[in-house]
């Protein structure tokens, strides 16, 4: 990777030395992990520094690495329209204390996308203020996307169930 | 005189719009609570269509989630196909020979324009006007006839393949492009005469759902929403992928960030699709149109009836599906409807560990509270049009 590229880890690497947990840059997609207390001011330094300017929160996502430690690990996506750039933000967090703070106070648009990490994930969102199912109804057991869940365990609101 | 709004007795109504409503094209629900016509609070309910995508990837193998795309957002499956395929290629780390990005291409662009042609054709016909409904629907048939002639299938064309196409463009597309479009242009002159200046058009649709650059940037609009309030922000300008950096096209964008402009960011991409097309159709070259690497790619029929090491490769990545090293990317296309990403996570076994879609239209419809509100009960049916939903896309 150029040296102009980098330019975003670096200096997330500067301003949270105590945070950022890992960096790699695989095909090209920079990734920090992160801890994820500091996860709120992280994003807001990614959205405002001057260097930065990640205006547009692309995606947010959830994984489960069932059986390792942290099992989950949200994952965020940014984009900077002015300077055209990408980075990944990866908050593991364990199973035993599934929540994260919300960043909807940094972007509004991350209100749908984080209830459907909730929703398929089960993680919970701290501050946000409507953390209800998005894809499932209301009263759905579970959390489908979880390597746990069956992947026939049907459960439909009307007809039989397994 | 009295205040006739102290005194008159009056409360909020709240009224179900769908699952199962003419406007809500796709289930989806409203819950509007009304105040005379006035929508003070307004509810969006999706998930009526939510299949488990990823969950069925996930027990997948690589090749077997192409149908799947195909029905994220089912009117423009080529662009959810070229997608994936693209973000599996970037995470096995090939690159696909010239002739198959220009098809790419070619096909992408062809699915961007029926999925256009059916958003303003809907649109239209749900403010009444069933004429320039039926001239998009006869331009989209045509285009729709292209798709057939090189895939089988007018609407879950499944054509891309990881490394390659499922086959090339048959004899005498370049021709059958060509008077295509010709229609295809008399009929868009047709549309833009009977809607751009209409009255009943404009009068429905301008200044209604405003969204102001900042506010768009952070609901995470992208596509021509975006483009409408004038953010020029396109995937295929910004970071091209395939041979766009060789096409020579334009962005259009708006001004006002209404519907209107939505709209016409639509109609004019239309144009620029077919000069796209044109262009790719043009200098395309000639070669194969798969990569010659047998682990990831199936080789001809011929070579797997005659070539014992074809034989082989086709009967493991058959049975077991091809080996995708361990990692994750995410890869973005400009899909019709905004950025169409796939975020995928290989465990190097033969199925995807996580196969992530950012499904355009979810944002766009997370922000329908936030643009009608305060607005009258009929500007939820252009608003919605134009942030153009499609249920198996939000849903997954």
């Amino acid at each position: 990777m150029t040296a102009m590229e980098s330019i975003t880890l670096k200096k997330l690497k500067e301003k949270f030395p105590d945070s950022i947990v890992d960096t790699h840059s695989f095909r090209g997609d920079e990734t920090a992990t992160v801890k994820k207390e500091k996860i709120i001011e992280i994003c807001k330094f990614l959205r405002d520094d001057n260097e930065l300017l990640y205006n547009f929160m692309m995606d947010l996502t959830a994984v489960d690495y069932y059986g390792r430690e942290p099992r989950f690990e949200v994952v965020y996506h940014f984009y900077s329209l002015k300077y055209n750039r990408r980075v990944r933000l990866k908050v593991p967090v364990p199973e035993s204390d599934c929540t994260v703070d919300s960043i909807i106070s940094v972007w509004i648009g991350a209100d749908w996308f984080e209830r459907e990490a909730y929703d398929l994930y089960g993680i919970i969102f701290n501050g946000h203020p409507n953390l209800k199912r998005i894809l499932l109804y209301e009263g759905f057991e579970g959390h489908p996307l979880r390597k746990d869940y069956p992947v026939r365990g049907r459960q439909p609101l009307i007809g039989p169930k397994n | 005189m009295t205040d006739l709004a102290k005194n008159l007795h009056t409360e909020h109504m709240v009224i179900n719009m769908g699952p199962s409503h003419p406007v809500t094209h796709g289930t989806v629900k409203f819950l509007v609570t009304l105040d005379g016509e006035t929508i003070v609070d307004f509810y969006v309910e999706i998930g009526y269509l939510h299949r488990g995508f990823e969950k069925m990837c996930e027990n997948s193998t690589w090749e077997q989630v192409f149908p799947y795309t195909d029905r994220l957002n089912y009117l423009s499956p080529i662009i959810n196909n070229v997608g994936y395929a693209l973000a599996v290629e970037k995470l096995i780390g090939i690159d696909t020979p010239e002739r198959c990005k220009y098809i790419r291409v070619i096909t992408s662009e062809l699915s961007r324009m029926a999925d256009h042609y059916t958003n303003i054709a809907a649109s239209a016909l749900e403010l009444g006007a069933l004429t320039a409904f039926l001239y998009f629907v006869e331009a989209r048939e045509l285009v729709w006839d292209l798709l057939e002639s090189f895939c089988g299938a007018r609407l879950t064309s499944n054509y891309i393949r990881i490394g390659g196409l499922k086959n090339d463009l048959p004899d005498g597309f370049k021709e059958d492009t060509k008077e295509v479009f010709k229609r295809c242009r008399e009929l868009w002159v047709d549309v833009d005469k009977l809607l751009t200046k209409n009255r009943i058009f404009l009068d429905r649709m301008r200044d209604i759902g405003i969204m102001p650059p900042d506010e768009a940037i952070a609901w995470g609009f992208t596509g021509p929403c975006l483009r409408a309030s004038g953010v020029p922000y396109d995937v295929r300008k910004a970071q091209p992928y395939l041979v766009y950096d060789k096409m020579n096209f334009e962005i259009p964008i708006g001004e006002t960030g209404d519907n209107f402009d939505r709209y016409l960011v639509r109609m004019e991409e239309l144009n620029q699709s077919m000069r796209i097309v044109e262009q790719a159709l043009e200098e395309l070259p000639s070669g194969p149109i798969n990569v010659d690497i047998p682990e990831y790619r199936w080789q001809s029929k011929d070579d797997i009836y005659t070539k014992i090491e074809s034989l082989i490769f086709h009967f493991k990545t058959v049975t077991g599906g091809i080996r995708v090293p361990p990692g994750e990317v995410y890869f973005p296309v400009e899909g019709a409807n905004g950025e169409l990403g796939f975020y995928l996570v290989s465990d190097g076994n033969g199925k995807p560990y996580k196969c992530r879609v950012r499904p355009p239209c979810f944002p766009l419809t997370a922000a329908m509270p936030r643009m009608v509100k305060g607005a009258l009960i009929a500007d939820i049916v252009p608003t919605f049009d134009m942030v153009h939903m499609i249920g198996g896309e939000c849903d997954r």
